[in-house]
Order: structure tokens, then C-alpha cells, then sequence
């Protein structure tokens, strides 16, 4: 071994590192982690093993299905390396016990993530307890590996991410015009008003309220009376939800003017009168011997075995029907409580019938189950191949950071198709992009309406949506206007909740034009400033938020070279410019400036799956980036 | 398609990666067969990735037995010596693939792959060559081209922390898609023989330089009657010698090839984990491309080199002369 190698295994050997995910790529980071001669091993993961993750976490067996995934990793590692110190955490990587003084602990931090919000809490925690992290994704054949190093290189929220997909409500609500819109009505309205939480606001009566003008009559429909037959039940919300609805948006003509007009379906036009005695599902379902809710499924009843067959309008109904009916007989206590979930068999049934009956009114190509599954369940693509190379890549970036290599630090591109005959591209990190609220501590910009906005607004829209805080502290001045923990006082929360319900120039330090924010989260250890920009008016379509959040990208009316706090020019006064004088002369480009705001709130979609991750950025415009010289 | 549809359990597990490839790849997948020799870090990576994907079987060669190197990177073999005691590293492997997906039909065939006849490759639809001698490499790929179906043939090979694949599909048709269209293409591959003799002159520059340097370690490997990674220092010189042959024989400048690279493909005899997992997964990916003709194929050499950290593909063939 030469001189060479025995600097890098001292420096592998003596080197405590955390993983955070043991999921796809956490498997494989794992076992490489180990092979390498790694002795110190941390790994934390929230979730527990599904049947779809066999296929790529090799670590795990049809017998470990339901059991922590970061436990079963680990001692699956132990059995070829029983000599290495694993410890596994069976939790969420956001709760307070995981706080700066745990990360501090470790020399690198690696993430085998799913989710943007636990990816920026990391990077929160790896900032204010200066630890160097790598950070990785897949989706199908492509795959990223970078390297964050507080100071050296940019943070992972330098450069602002790709919002989940969301839809506006009316689209949703009224005129679908892709598949994927009626998977998120049959989901998020239909679904949640039949089963999930009463409560809870549901946008799926609005137009037809107005149509017909007696709202008490609609909300009616989805009551069921106690004696009341499932079957014939379920008929009468499918002739309300297909039919009435339907009929009753039509009347309204200034909608289809240029539109295609939707056909109301009615179930005694598509189903037999009674379908008891063909299918009795109720008498019949000792078929399905365990009565295990994941497992109640109405297919097998109805004869439909391949999940990857395209059913007719008559199938979907038949599973409308069959789907509803079961989850009255077999899983009525979960009713009241339950959502959306992928691995609910039943719930993707009655999901997907309930999207292609109407994507059928509305004239959609209909989906198999397969496809409206991954649609409705956000599904990432995932091979164990990419995960393994992935896993790869963030162990050699590791290396080089406990060796303290930064000239060598990559950030490395998985490309399905060679570009310049490269599968697997190495790019020069990028320096801290000194106008990042998060690493650079630039103030941001808030134009909204002090008047009219509530606290609340502020909190939910801005302080926890956009930011991504977990446990916020607000201040105004010395004031302290809002914050959450388990140790404050009755009468403080008393305080807090009622000043959530003010306008912000009511409160009692009244915060208005050029009023300047403190916003901390004391986990993340995050703080940021924000100047305050009294506005009366907002566009509802563009910015339905009524608050427009800018300052750590450039907005496309400012492109070009110059960096920094440049669109803070409408900023009453900047009160802290904390980037140094080195990063500073440095001049940086930032490709991606899409406003966020012009989007209904309707749909948050983001990738539930279990590992692996969606935001691949395109290498060609990475390239064009300005790196660290 | 062929017929038979995907079970259940087989949808159910195989999920996530339908949604990648397809059903159809699926099914072709898991009727598929494959013989891979040469069981070190880099092919047991490969071969868990293939397990998992569900190929209909996966047969091993390797009658090899356990040594100290041998459990460095091999993750397939438990590290207890009573568990590994009289057995090959091939039988032992097979017991922990077998684990890992159910599905997948995992044996061993034992006794040297070279001596094999060229009806025995006649089962395999795809046959990969782990860290194989120069000899064997081609005496494989010939028979393997007289046959008259088309067996994929790989091979794979890491020193230091330096990995290549090579890749014959003979004639190849596959689909691609270009924007929402499938294409039909076709690709004509040259066989092991052809590729390695290759003259560098009109190489391009370019052209990673681990191809010539793997070249000089397998004439040297060759010529000595050394075994795969069965090197040290102490051969520097007689490598540099084989070097400097070649490149006049080529006539291109000694400095083609650098002194550096031969030096750590030498001395790196330990493989490198990371390395084996990347070189790994890229030649699965490899064969579930072949196996399922979607996507356009590495033709027909893969580098990869963990120090600079680009995976290329190199296209080598008498192409260049013409």
C-alpha cells in the first residue's frame, strides 16, 4: 500500500459520518460505505420496508416488510463487516433530538433523500454545525451527486429548486383537460370528502353549489344515512358527482364557450339495475380471507387481474361501486381518517375508476391502473443500477472531503445518454451564490398588503411554505410577535394564536412599509431578515398568494451579470450585507429565475416514494454556470 | 408480445422499474440468462444489480476459493470462515444471490470457461467475462460469434480505482425514442479480436487513455503467464518494455501512454468498492439494455477512472482506418 492509500484509509477509518435515508440509495451507500473500511456509521430513516422497494434495496427481504428500513440496513451490513460500529435511527431526521450539537458529531453528512423539505433541513443543520455535506437524487437512469462545504462551495439552497407541480383550483374543479387532472379531482376532492376528513375544506361543491344554488342540499348527498343501503349509496354519489354536477356546470354556457362540452354520466345508463346478485361483494368478500385493510382489493371480485389493462367506462363504474361498497363493509372505522395513500390498494382502485369515469365525460384518454397508480402516488422511477452508482460517487466525494481535497470536489451527473461521449460527468462545484438567504444571510423582500394580510398568512404562506422552517420565531425589532416550541406558556400561546388572526400593521409592534422582520428557526439554526414592501393590489391569477417573496434569485428583468442583493433595489433599506469581501468580487450566474408565485395553491404534489429524488438539473445548462475557480 | 403476462407478484415487486423500461422489458428480462465468470467486487456488484432487475436465471463460474482479497470488495461473500470453508467463490456467491430475489434462478457451473465448447454458450443470451485473460476473452467472443443466435458479450475489468467494459452485440437492432417517435436503429459492433488490434495511430487523441494502458497490461499479463492482478512494482520495467513495443509497433510517441497510469493499474491490486459499485451498475444497466433492445447500447468501450471521476464511452473499431 502506498503512502497514498494509507493516507486515505486513516482518514476513512477515523471519519464518523451520518446517513441520512436508508432507502434506495441509502442500501447501497451502506454497503459501500462499509466495504471501503468505514467504522463509524450513523444512519437515520423514518420510514418502514414496502414490498415495491425489494426490487433495489437489497438489504431488505420479503420478511422484513413493515420493519425499519435503517435497522434492517444495518444489520444486514453487519452480517459481511460485523467488526464496524452502525447506529441506526428509526426517526424522522426533523425532530429536535437530531439538533446542531448531534450533526456537529460527524465529519460528513451524506443524504440518500426523497424530499425536498428534509433535504433543506439537512442542509440547514450541516451550515450551522459546519459539516461538510453530499447530497445525491435519482429518477430512473439519471442521477446527481454534489458537494456542499460551507464557504467553499454553494449550499443546496443556493440555487432555488423546482416547486412541486400544482393546478389551478377551477381546472380541477371544472374543466380538466389531462388525465392528470382528473386523478387530483378523484384524490384530493372526491376521495377526501368521501373518506377523509369531514372538516376539512374541500373544493368539490363549489360550482355546483352555485349552480344550484342550495348548498345544504348538495352537502346532503355525501351523508349517509345509517340504514341506508351501501350500494344504493354509492350510486346516488355517482350520479351526483358524474351526473348532476356535470349537468349543472353545463348551464353554466359562458364556460364552454370554447371549450369541449362534458357528458354527464348516470349510473343506470352504464350499470344493471342491481348488481347484488351478480357480485355480491358483501356476501362474497370471505373470498379475501384476511381481512388486512392494505389488502382489501375489489378487482378479484369483478374479475380484473392485470393492473396494466385499460378498463371501460362499464368496468370503472363496476370498481366505483365495488371499491366504495368495500370500504363501508370491510374498513369503516378508517372512514372519517384516511388519505390518499399509494400502497392502498383500494384507495388506487376506487381512485383510478373514479378519474377515468370522468375523464371519460370530459372526453380524456382513460388509464390503466398501473398508470393512474403512479400518477396518483407521485411515483420517482427507480432502478437499483442508478442507486448503486450513485452510491458510488457519494462515497469518493466523501473520501476527498475528509482528505480536505477541495480542488478535486465534483458534483457528478448520471446521464441516461452520453453527452461529449460522458455518461457520468464530473462538474466543478459552484461557489455560495452570496445572494442565498440560507448561507449568505441576504435580506429577503416581501411585498405585501400590511393591511389586509394576517400573521397567519405570513406564517403559513411565507415563514413555513417558502422558507421551509419548522419551528419559526418572528420578531419585529426587539418585539417578538410569534413563535412555537413545547416550553412556552399558556398565556404566551394565547398571545401568539391571537396575533396570528391580526393584520400586520395591527399588531402590537405594527409591522409596515419598511418594517424589517427577524425570522429564525432555532433548530435549523437559520436566521434570515425580511424587508417589508406595502402593496395594496395583487393579480389573483399571477399571484394568488397576495404576497410576492423575493431577494436570493434575480428576477428575469434583472439578468444578467451582476450578482448580489441587486433586486432589492425596491427594498426600503438593507440592513446587513453579511457576504465577505471574497465571494463578493466574485461574479455568479443563476440560470433558473422562475418566479415561484404565479401558482394556485391547490396541489402541493411531492414525491412521497421512498427514496430517490426528482430535481435533476440539466447538465447542459449547469455547464454554462459559473464554478469555483 | 411473447405472450406470457408479468404475475402479480412479479408486478408488485418490479413496480418502480416497470415504470422505467416497460412491460415488455420486463418480460424479456425475466427470460433472459446469463453467464458471468470471474466473481470479483465489480461482478458481484454486477450480478445483485441483474438478481434484482429479475433475469430468468444467472449462472456463475468461478471455481476460485476464498482468500483475503477475495472479501475485500465481494459483499457476496460472508466473512465467516466456516461458512466459506471448501467452497468455492462461485458456490458461495450463488447462496447469497439466491436471497436476494427468489424469482431469479442463480447456479454454478463449474470448470474453466475457455475450455467450454461452443454449444455450452449456445443457452446464454448474455455471457460476461469478469477480469478475464486476454486467451480467454477471445477464444469466448469467437465462439460465441459462430453461434447463430445473438449472445451479448461483455467484459469487464478494474484495477486500481480504473474500470473498463467492452461490449460485442454483433449486429444490433434496437429502438430509441427521438422526441415522442421510436426509432429503429441498427449498430454493427467488432468483435474482441478486431477491437484490441485496433491501430492507435488514427485513433483520435482524445480517446481515453486507459484504453491503450489496459492493451499493455493484458499483452504484459499474457506474456508472462500472470494471472489477473497478479503484479507489483517489481514488473514496472518489464511493463514499460511491453509499452514501449507497442507504441513502435503502432508507431505513435512513448508518451501515448502514460508512465503514471501503467504504474497505479499495477500496483492498485486492492480493488476500490466505489469504483466496483460504479463500473458495476453501468455494465447492469448495460445488459438490461441488450436484454430488452430499448435504448441505445455503449458501443464499445466504457472507462471509467475514479481519479479525474468521467465515465466515457469510446468507440474503437477499424473505423477509424477506413
Amino acid at each position: 500500500m502506498d503512502t497514498q492509500q494509507q493516507q486515505q484509509q486513516s482518514a476513512i477509518q477515523g471519519a464518523k459520518v451520518l446517513m441520512v435515508g436508508a432507502g434506495g440509495i441509502g442500501c447501497e451507500l451502506l454497503k459501500t460505505l462499509a466495504l471501503s473500511g468505514f467504522h463509524d456509521i450513523h444512519i437515520i430513516d423514518m420510514d418502514t420496508i414496502e414490498v415495491s422497494n425489494l426490487n433495489r434495496q437489497f438489504l431488505f427481504r420479503r420478511s422484513h416488510v413493515g420493519q425499519s428500513k435503517a435497522k434492517v440496513a444495518r444489520d444486514a451490513v453487519l452480517r459481511f463487516r460485523p467488526h464496524i460500529n452502525i447506529r441506526s435511527y428509526h426517526a424522522n431526521v426533523k425532530n429536535p433530538e437530531f439538533d446542531v450539537d448531534f450533526f456537529k458529531q460527524f465529519d460528513v453528512v451524506l443524504n440518500g433523500l426523497d424530499n425536498l423539505d428534509a433535504r433543506r433541513h439537512v442542509n440547514r443543520l450541516c451550515l450551522a454545525a459546519d459539516v461538510p455535506l453530499v447530497e445525491s437524487g435519482t429518477t430512473g437512469f439519471l442521477g446527481q451527486v454534489t458537494v456542499h462545504v460551507k464557504g467553499k462551495t454553494e449550499c443546496y439552497e443556493c440555487q432555488t429548486k423546482p416547486t412541486p407541480k400544482t393546478y389551478p383550483v377551477c381546472t380541477i374543479t371544472s374543466t380538466p383537460t389531462k388525465f392528470v387532472h382528473c386523478i387530483v379531482w378523484a384524490k384530493e376532492l372526491l376521495f377526501a370528502k368521501l373518506f377523509g376528513d369531514k372538516n376539512q375544506d374541500n373544493d368539490l361543491n363549489v360550482r355546483a353549489n352555485k349552480a344550484a344554488s342550495s348548498s345544504k342540499e348538495t352537502e346532503d348527498v355525501f351523508e349517509r344515512a345509517e340504514d341506508e343501503d351501501i350500494e344504493q349509496y354509492g350510486r346516488k354519489i355517482y350520479d351526483h358527482v358524474f351526473g348532476y354536477n356535470i349537468e349543472a356546470a353545463l348551464s353554466n354556457e359562458e364556460t364552454w364557450k370554447n371549450r369541449r362540452r362534458p357528458r354527464p354520466i348516470y349510473s343506470k345508463d352504464v350499470l344493471p339495475e342491481s348488481l347484488s346478485q351478480k357480485n355480491g361483494s358483501t356476501q362474497n368478500c370471505s373470498a379475501t380471507s384476511v381481512d388486512d385493510s392494505a389488502t382489501v382489493s375489489a378487482m378479484p371480485l369483478l374479475g380484473l387481474k392485470n393492473p396494466q389493462e385499460l378498463w371501460g367506462l362499464t368496468q370503472n363504474s363496476l370498481v366505483f361501486i365495488e371499491a366504495l361498497k368495500l370500504f363501508f363493509a370491510k374498513r369503516k372505522k378508517e372512514i372519517g381518517h384516511l388519505t390518499f395513500d399509494k400502497d392502498d390498494q383500494l384507495a388506487v382502485e376506487f381512485v383510478t375508476a373514479a378519474a377515468n369515469i370522468r375523464a371519460e365525460s370530459f372526453g380524456i384518454p382513460l388509464h390503466s391502473l398501473f398508470e393512474a397508480k403512479g400518477i396518483a402516488g407521485n411515483i420517482v422511477h427507480a432502478v437499483a443500477t442508478t442507486n448503486a452508482i450513485v452510491a458510488g460517487l457519494i462515497v469518493i466525494e466523501a473520501i476527498k472531503v475528509l482528505k480536505k481535497d477541495a480542488d478535486k470536489y465534483r458534483m457528478t451527473y448520471c446521464l441516461e445518454h452520453p453527452s461529449r461521449k460522458m455518461l457520468l460527468m464530473p462538474v466543478e462545484p459552484f461557489e455560495p451564490n452570496p445572494s442565498c438567504y440560507v448561507c449568505s444571510k441576504t435580506p429577503l423582500v416581501l411585498e405585501i398588503n400590511t393591511q389586509k394580510s394576517k400573521l397567519r398568512d405570513l406564517v403559513d404562506k411565507i415563514v413555513k411554505a417558502k422558507l421551509g422552517m419548522n419551528l419559526p420565531l418572528i420578531m419585529h425589532g426587539a418585539s417578538l410577535l410569534y413563535e412555537v416550541g413545547d416550553d412556552l406558556d399558556d398565556i404566551m400561546v394565547a398571545n401568539y394564536n391571537s396575533n396570528l388572526e391580526k393584520s400586520l400593521s395591527e399588531l402590537p409592534s405594527p409591522v409596515i412599509n419598511g418594517s424589517i422582520l427577524t425570522v429564525e428557526d432555532l433548530q435549523q439554526e437559520l436566521s434570515c431578515k425580511i424587508n417589508v414592501k406595502h402593496r395594496e393590489e395583487f393579480d389573483e391569477e399571477k399571484e394568488p398568494e397576495g404576497m410576492v417573496l423575493s431577494g436570493w434569485t434575480q428576477s428575469p428583468a434583472t439578468k444578467g451579470e451582476s450578482a448580489s442583493t441587486s433586486n432589492n433595489e425596491s427594498a426600503v433599506e438593507v440592513t446587513e450585507s453579511s457576504s465577505g469581501p471574497e465571494i463578493a468580487s466574485k461574479k455568479r450566474k443563476l440560470s433558473e429565475t422562475q418566479p415561484e408565485n404565479h401558482k394556485r395553491e391547490t396541489e402541493n404534489v411531492e414525491s412521497e416514494d421512498d427514496d430517490d429524488l426528482m430535481e435533476i438539473e440539466n447538465p447542459m445548462t449547469v455547464s454554462k454556470k459559473k464554478r469555483v475557480a | 408480445m411473447d405472450g406470457e403476462e408479468l404475475t402479480e407478484q412479479e408486478t408488485a415487486l418490479y413496480d418502480r422499474q416497470i415504470r422505467v423500461w416497460g412491460a415488455n422489458a420486463q418480460r424479456r428480462l425475466t427470460k433472459s440468462h446469463i453467464l458471468v465468470s470471474g466473481i470479483k467486487g465489480t461482478v458481484a456488484e454486477f450480478c445483485k444489480n441483474i438478481v434484482l432487475a429479475g433475469v430468468g436465471s444467472v449462472t456463475l463460474m468461478d471455481d476460485s476459493l476464498v482468500n483475503e482479497e477475495a472479501l475485500n470488495a465481494n459483499f457476496l461473500i460472508p466473512p465467516d470462515e466456516n461458512a466459506y470453508r471448501g467452497k468455492t467463490v462461485a458456490e458461495i456467491c450463488c447462496d447469497s444471490l439466491k436471497d436476494f430475489n427468489p424469482m431469479v434462478l442463480v447456479s454454478v457451473e463449474k470448470g474453466d470457461l475457455s475450455a467450454r465448447s461452443t454449444e455450452f454458450f449456445e443457452k446464454f443470451d448474455v455471457v460476461v467475462i469478469g477480469y478475464g485473460s486476454l486467451a480467454t476473452k477471445k477464444a469466448v467472443n469467437e465462439k460465441c460469434r459462430k453461434l447463430s443466435k445473438r449472445v451479448a458479450f461483455y467484459t469487464v475489468d478494474c484495477r486500481d480505482s480504473c474500470g473498463e467494459i467492452f461490449v460485442d452485440l454483433q449486429d444490433y437492432k434496437y429502438t430509441k425514442k427521438k422526441l415522442e417517435e421510436k426509432v429503429e436503429c441498427e449498430l454493427n459492433f467488432p468483435s474482441f479480436q478486431e477491437a484490441v488490434s485496433v491501430p492507435w495511430k488514427p485513433i483520435p487523441r482524445r480517446t481515453a487513455k486507459l484504453y491503450f494502458a489496459m492493451r499493455v497490461i493484458e499483452v504484459f499479463e499474457e506474456n508472462e503467464g500472470r494471472k489477473h492482478g497478479q503484479c507489483s512494482l517489481l514488473d514496472l520495467p518489464t511493463v514499460l518494455e511491453i509499452k514501449k513495443k507497442l507504441c513502435e509497433a503502432n508507431t505513435v510517441s512513448e508518451s501515448h501512454v502514460p508512465d503514471s497510469l501503467l504504474e497505479r493499474l499495477i500496483t492498485g491490486t486492492i480493488e476500490f468498492p466505489p469504483a466496483c459499485a460504479i463500473v458495476g451498475g453501468i455494465l447492469a444497466q448495460e445488459v438490461i439494455k441488450a436484454v430488452s433492445g430499448k435504448g441505445e447500447p455503449l458501443k464499445n468501450f466504457f472507462y471509467y477512472d475514479a481519479q479525474d471521476g468521467k465515465g466515457v464511452m469510446e468507440n474503437i473499431s477499424n473505423s477509424f482506418t477506413s
